[in-house]
């Protein structure tokens, strides 16, 4: 019984770690995080009895070592503020001289959103993103920290996040747009 | 003073973060009233919110 939930946890490792690199953006501490998630996993099966989803338990885990991990990193190498990815002029090309979208936006259908395919174009497009952007999304849109509490453990300023943040933004629409869609 | 689109995107990005002013917040619904593009793209920007927040479910 003991070796059975040991391997159904096991069984999990390369989902979470997929899901820790998205998060990290560091393979290094992604194996990291995933180890210690597995081993407090492994040493608390008692809390884990009647709970229906390994799965969901075992990211509930792994979201707490992973904010630890970005804790860590963020003690040991401050952001240098000069990391390329604070301006938003790369963005100007998409605006005419009077501020217009050279090519406006058109809406996305809803139903295109719940195909496999878009989330596959999604993941893509976050990979493809500069790392400490992709990092700062992922805090905010995918664990849910707010701002200031993004700021607070990166040491960056709330005007450098929302750059981060809008930048994130214009290059996963960009990418879904071209990607996804195929235009 | 009229939003362009370019500063209009970067409030609509904002808005997800932080509370706007209400300066802001008038310029931006004016621009939404008269701008598709910016409506759009707003509505791009909430369905990438709650794609991202489903990736992994």
């Amino acid at each position: 019984m003991a070796s059975d939930f040991r391997s159904q946890v096991e069984a999990q490792r390369p989902y979470l770690l997929r899901y820790a690199s998205m998060e990290l953006r560091n393979s290094d501490a992604a194996e990291d995080a995933v180890q210690e998630a597995l081993l407090a996993a492994l040493g608390a099966e008692a809390s884990f009895a009647g709970r229906s989803n390994l799965r969901t338990w075992l990211t509930g885990i792994l979201k707490h070592k992973i904010v630890d991990s970005i804790r860590r990193s963020s003690r040991e190498r401050p952001l240098e503020t000069t990391d390329g990815e604070s301006t938003v002029d790369d963005f100007d090309a998409l605006f005419d001289e009077t501020g217009h979208w050279c090519e406006p936006p058109q809406a996305w259908p809803d139903q295109a959103l719940q195909e496999k395919q878009f989330l596959q174009a999604l993941e893509k497009c976050l990979a493809a993103l500069p790392a400490r952007t992709g990092q700062v999304f992922m805090m905010r849109e995918h664990l849910g920290f707010e701002t200031d509490d993004i700021c607070k453990e990166l040491g960056i300023t709330a005007t450098h996040c929302w750059v981060l943040l809008y930048r994130a933004r214009m290059s996963l629409r960009d990418c879904l747009q071209k990607g996804w869609l195929g235009r | 003073m009229k939003l362009s689109c370019k500063e209009a995107s970067r409030l609509l990005s904002q808005s997800l973060d932080r509370d706007l002013t209400l300066g802001e917040h008038a310029r931006l619904r004016l621009h939404l009233t008269l701008c598709d593009a910016c409506r759009n793209f707003n509505q791009q920007l909430k369905q990438l919110r709650q794609a991202v927040a489903r990736l992994f479910e």
